[in-house]
């Protein structure tokens, strides 16, 4: 099970989250504007990164708010934890070598 | 003295080096691809052709699955592939003379509530207008048929009835990949194992090879067969497709007598479960909720599924957990497949089966070698393009394929 600390409330186990997916992926800005092609992209195309990824969580268990995560898909590992208004920080390449798995 | 080791039975497959050069490249040594080139060589005569496996054959999710097959899903669309595949796994153990143990025991949908038992009553009318045996039966019928399932009333979710599909059932994985593969390298068909794709040849918009760890190979067609990790391949060509790759775990129980007559599947309380052959209690539920290319997952999940069977079947109280495990299944939107041709010219991609594509693989195969073939998709592939998700007309199987994935 992975252990996520919520910017708010600290570790939790994972059952005490909710996955939300890609991290990053704005509303269009007018999206009567957009043509089928970029709308498909914004409903159902997403980055599938194999390696450190930016993904969004809520604790829903607890105080219920969403705060973004980059994990490393092969391992696991989580490497940031930052708040909606933070920008996403830089993760040294490599940096989960021999981290929990 | 010791005695000698004794000979290495018969091989069932070459093990060659690859070639310069191929009329048609399969990415991919699992159910799927080593189906896909199986077709290509029998139906369309293209037997110039190598399926490219990075680990070692079938040891992805093709050594990862619960092997249940069964066609009884709501959409026209789904019920014509997986019946499709279906009417091929009857007759493939006599076709490619290998017998993988292909059981139609039956499967079981239970339902659980009132908005299930609606669901499913819908769908059995659905299968059988697509020619999908399929029945509604009531709580005594389903304990007939698998008298080890708890349908006392008296429980937290109660047994309200089932969909039963006769023909549905479990086959050996491995040995219909052997299958496969066996029939494949007769005709022709060079297995590549060890042997990773890490980028593609290209002439403008055209694929024209694919670059691996055993050197630049050509080929006048590619088909991109490699489940979880699809995205990944998809990128280094220069497009990108609408999948997830998540983990979805599985486990198995020891040995035990036969206990299980069929095969039970229940979305609300949310396990799978059937006996292997050999004697594993075998089960399943969904994925993991986050991506992941681990091939493991949270144990949290293990223990949902291990309680959702003990629901279900008081017997196992005493059974004990052998061995849990994890394949990548790649998620698509609407839990449907896509087959069919990409952005670059002559390459072509069967993925975003998810939890499913285990029983699909004849179907899988017969549809994406007739693409590769002819550049066109085959009739039960049309509507699993990737333009779907652009024009709208999705197929949605999310809670309607008797699963939720």
């Amino acid at each position: 099970m992975l252990q996520l600390s919520c910017p708010w409330c600290g570790p939790r186990d994972e059952t005490e989250y909710h996955y939300g997916g890609q991290a990053h992926v704005p509303y269009p800005e007018d999206p009567s504007a957009l043509t089928d092609e970029e709308w498909a992209e914004y409903l159902f195309f997403r980055d599938n990164t194999k390696g450190p990824f930016a993904e969004r969580w809520a604790h829903s268990a607890g105080c219920r708010r969403w705060f973004n995560v980059v994990r490393d898909t092969r391992t696991y590992q989580v490497l940031a934890v930052y708040t909606n208004s933070d920008p996403r920080p830089a993760v040294r390449f490599g940096a989960e070598a021999g981290g929990p798995r | 003295m010791a005695k000698p080791l004794p000979e290495h039975p018969a091989w069932l497959w070459r093990d060659p080096d690859p070639k310069a050069s191929y009329d048609a490249i399969v990415v991919g040594g699992g159910g799927h691809g080593l189906a896909t080139a199986y077709y290509l060589a029998k139906n369309h005569g293209i037997t110039n052709v190598a399926v490219l496996e990075k680990g070692w054959l079938a040891g992805g999710n093709m050594a990862r699955n619960t092997t249940i097959i069964r066609s009884n899903y709501l959409w026209d669309e789904s019920a014509a592939i997986y019946e499709f595949a279906l009417r091929q796994w009857e007759q493939l153990p006599a076709e490619l003379d290998y017998d993988f143990l292909f059981s139609q025991r039956g499967v079981l949908n239970l339902a659980h509530t009132l908005q299930d038992v609606r669901e499913a009553t819908r769908r059995v009318n659905a299968n059988r207008l697509n020619r999908v045996d399929a029945e509604w039966l009531e709580p005594d019928e389903v304990a007939k048929i698998c008298p080890i399932v708890n349908v006392s009333p008296d429980v937290r979710y109660p047994v309200l009835g089932a969909t039963f599909q006769p023909r549905a059932g479990i086959a050996k994985h491995d040995h219909v990949a052997w299958a496969f593969a066996r029939a494949c390298d007769a005709m022709g068909v060079d297995i590549i194992q060890n042997c990773e794709v890490t980028g593609f040849l290209k002439d403008g918009d055209r694929v024209t090879g694919v670059e691996t760890t055993r050197g630049n190979i050509s080929a006048g067609t590619v088909g991109l067969v490699a489940a979880g990790h699809s995205s990944v391949l998809a990128e280094k060509a220069g497009f990108r497709l609408p999948v997830q790759s998540h983990p979805l775990q599985a486990l198995v129980s020891e040995l035990y007598e036969p206990v299980h007559p069929t095969v039970v599947m229940s979305n609300h309380v949310h396990v799978y479960v059937s006996q292997a052959h050999k004697g594993e209690l075998v089960m399943g539920a969904g994925v993991d909720a986050y991506n992941g290319y681990g091939q493991r997952g949270s144990f949290h999940v293990i223990e949902h599924q291990m309680a959702a069977a003990l629901e279900l079947f008081p017997i196992f109280g005493r059974a004990h957990l052998l061995r849990t495990w994890g394949g990548i299944v790649d998620v698509s939107p609407d839990a449907s497949p896509i087959i069919g041709p990409t952005p670059v010219e002559n390459l072509y991609i069967n993925c975003g089966w998810g939890t499913g594509g285990f029983k699909a693989t004849p179907g899988a195969g017969w549809a994406m070698a007739h693409t590769m073939a002819t550049g066109a998709p085959h009739e039960l592939n049309r509507p699993f393009g990737l333009e779907r998700f652009v024009t709208g007309a999705l197929i949605d199987e999310h809670g309607a394929a008797a699963v939720a994935h």
